[in-house]
């Protein structure tokens, strides 16, 4: 034997061997898929992932480099089977051989499945799937957001659906990475963007069109890879904080995705999604015409009402009027027909009294004591010569008797004789 | 005053208007703001064409949308 290695003086470093190992292992074995069960697992601070590939007779040290870890859902669990895809080389730093994973798969969906489940429990457990976190979306949307490639059918679904329905809804595309190991960040970073946005956080140049009232966030169908990115806990916490309600539109109506748990409202596909976010305008303008000929019947109602009433009121007034006026009119009539009956007897009353007065004062009457044989004294004027003063000798006077007069002369005047008070 | 707000208001006019104990000069008052209201409505749905258009980030951190 002759070259390196061959003699003592010819002995090669640890490291040249160890690399010519790796060489030689590396150029033996093209990348593969390897198949054993997952044994003393560990993650490392730095990122990368070690563990032992076993089975019942042999077993392989393995390791998963921090940026091949980006691209398996889930950390495997201890004892699972699973497939490796990678390079068998030698590890010159510790000179052990090792499996370097790029791809790992349990059987099934059990990495996936598991990742999920993990994820699904830690956003659960900080209250951000709780149905009572979901906002409702708007009525009447003026601006739609949408962040999913520029480039798939699912955006252009999504627009023709929507101005289909509403013409007039603007709709701003922010355009993200949906697949592959950039998608994550870019899905973050399209809803930071968003959210600065609505928040008012960041300048902005539009020409008046509104900030977003509404989001639609998803992609078409594809693989489970392909959608991996939409159970990202990241992009779930960015949908969870983005300032305005949320509709996940992921794949087909069969996959369901941690978007679509966290998101407000889960649409089974973009168009779908398209659906949700907008009314349609011909509905609208019907519901309006609606409301405007409700209100217009409302009032025709209540005008008709009113004039009901107001005739209403009007009769029972005329009624009022005609039974008042009835009232009265037999009350006057009553009066006259009692004034009726009262007149005549009230004559009588009174001639009666008069009557009665009228004897009375015969009775008082000084004319009446010249029946009991006195007689009254008047001159010619007719006044009554009471005293003895009232005589002139020699002057004329009558004499008022029962009967008649008597023409008499004063002869004498004397004033003996009774005297007699007259002045009563 | 937005579309929502008009159409919530209207909705709001038309139960009214069917209330049996509105006075009437209310009645009148109500339909006159209800008109005011299905103009708003009518002119927020009047033919509008929507875009589509690109939300961007200028290097200085300014927000865009362009068509």
């Amino acid at each position: 034997m002759t070259g390196p290695g061959a003699t003592a003086g010819e002995a090669l470093s640890v490291h040249d061997l160890t690399s010519a190992a790796k060489d030689v292992l590396e150029g033996a074995f093209p990348k593969l898929w390897v198949r054993g069960e997952v044994s003393g697992f560990k993650a490392y601070p730095s990122g990368h992932w070690y563990f032992t590939l076993k089975d019942a007779d042999a077993q392989l040290n393995a390791v998963v480099w921090k940026g091949a870890t980006f691209k398996i859902p889930a950390k495997p669990s201890e004892g699972m089977q699973v497939m490796a895809y990678g390079q068998l080389t030698v590890w010159p730093a510790s000179g052990k051989m090792q499996f370097s994973i790029s791809q790992l798969m349990a059987d099934g969906e059990g990495l996936w499945q598991k990742q999920f489940d993990e994820t699904k429990a830690r956003l659960e457990k900080e209250g951000l799937l709780d149905p009572a976190r979901k906002r409702a979306l708007p009525r009447f949307p003026r601006t739609v957001a949408v962040i999913t490639s520029s480039e798939a059918a699912a955006l252009r679904d999504i627009c023709s659906v929507i101005h289909r329905r509403h013409p007039g809804v603007e709709i701003v595309v922010i355009p993200a990475t949906v697949q592959g190991e950039s998608a994550p960040d870019s899905l973050v970073a399209a809803l930071e963007l968003l959210g600065r946005w609505v928040r008012g956080e960041s300048a902005f140049r539009g020409e008046g069109v509104p900030a977003p009232d509404v989001l639609i966030i998803g992609r078409g169908g594809g693989s489970r890879e392909d959608l991996w990115a939409f159970n990202n806990e990241l992009v779930a916490r960015a949908i969870a904080a983005c300032p305005i309600p949320t509709i996940s539109a992921v794949g087909h109506e069969t996959d369901v995705s941690i978007a679509d748990l966290v998101a407000d409202l889960r649409a089974a596909t973009p168009s779908v999604a398209a659906e949700h976010a907008v009314p349609v305008l011909a509905d609208l303008r019907a519901n309006v015409a609606q409301l405007g000929g409700l209100m217009a019947d409302g009032l025709q109602d209540r005008v008709d009402r009113g004039a009901r009433e107001l005739r209403n009121r009007a009769d029972a007034l005329t009624q009022r009027a005609q039974r008042v006026s009835e009232r009265r009119r037999a009350r006057l009539e009553r009066i006259v027909t009692r004034l009726g009956q009262l007149a005549p007897r009230a004559i009588e009353k009174r001639r009666a009294l008069v009557g009665r007065l009228a004897a009375a004062l015969e009775g008082r009457s000084p004319l009446a004591v010249l029946g009991r044989g006195f007689v009254v004294a008047r001159d010619a004027d007719g006044r009554t010569l009471a005293r003895r003063a009232a005589f002139a000798k020699g002057s004329s006077f009558d004499l008022l008797v029962q009967d008649g007069r008597v023409r008499a002369t004063t002869d004498s005047v004397h004033a003996d004789g009774p005297h007699l008070r007259t002045d009563a | 005053m937005s579309f929502e707000h008009s159409l919530t208001r209207l909705e709001q006019i038309a139960a009214a208007l069917d209330r049996e104990d509105l006075p009437l000069e209310e009645a009148l008052k109500l339909f006159e703001e209800g008109i005011t209201r299905l103009r708003e409505a009518n002119a927020a749905l009047a033919d509008a064409e929507g875009k589509v258009r690109t939300l961007l980030e200028q290097a200085e951190g300014v927000l865009e949308v362009k068509e």
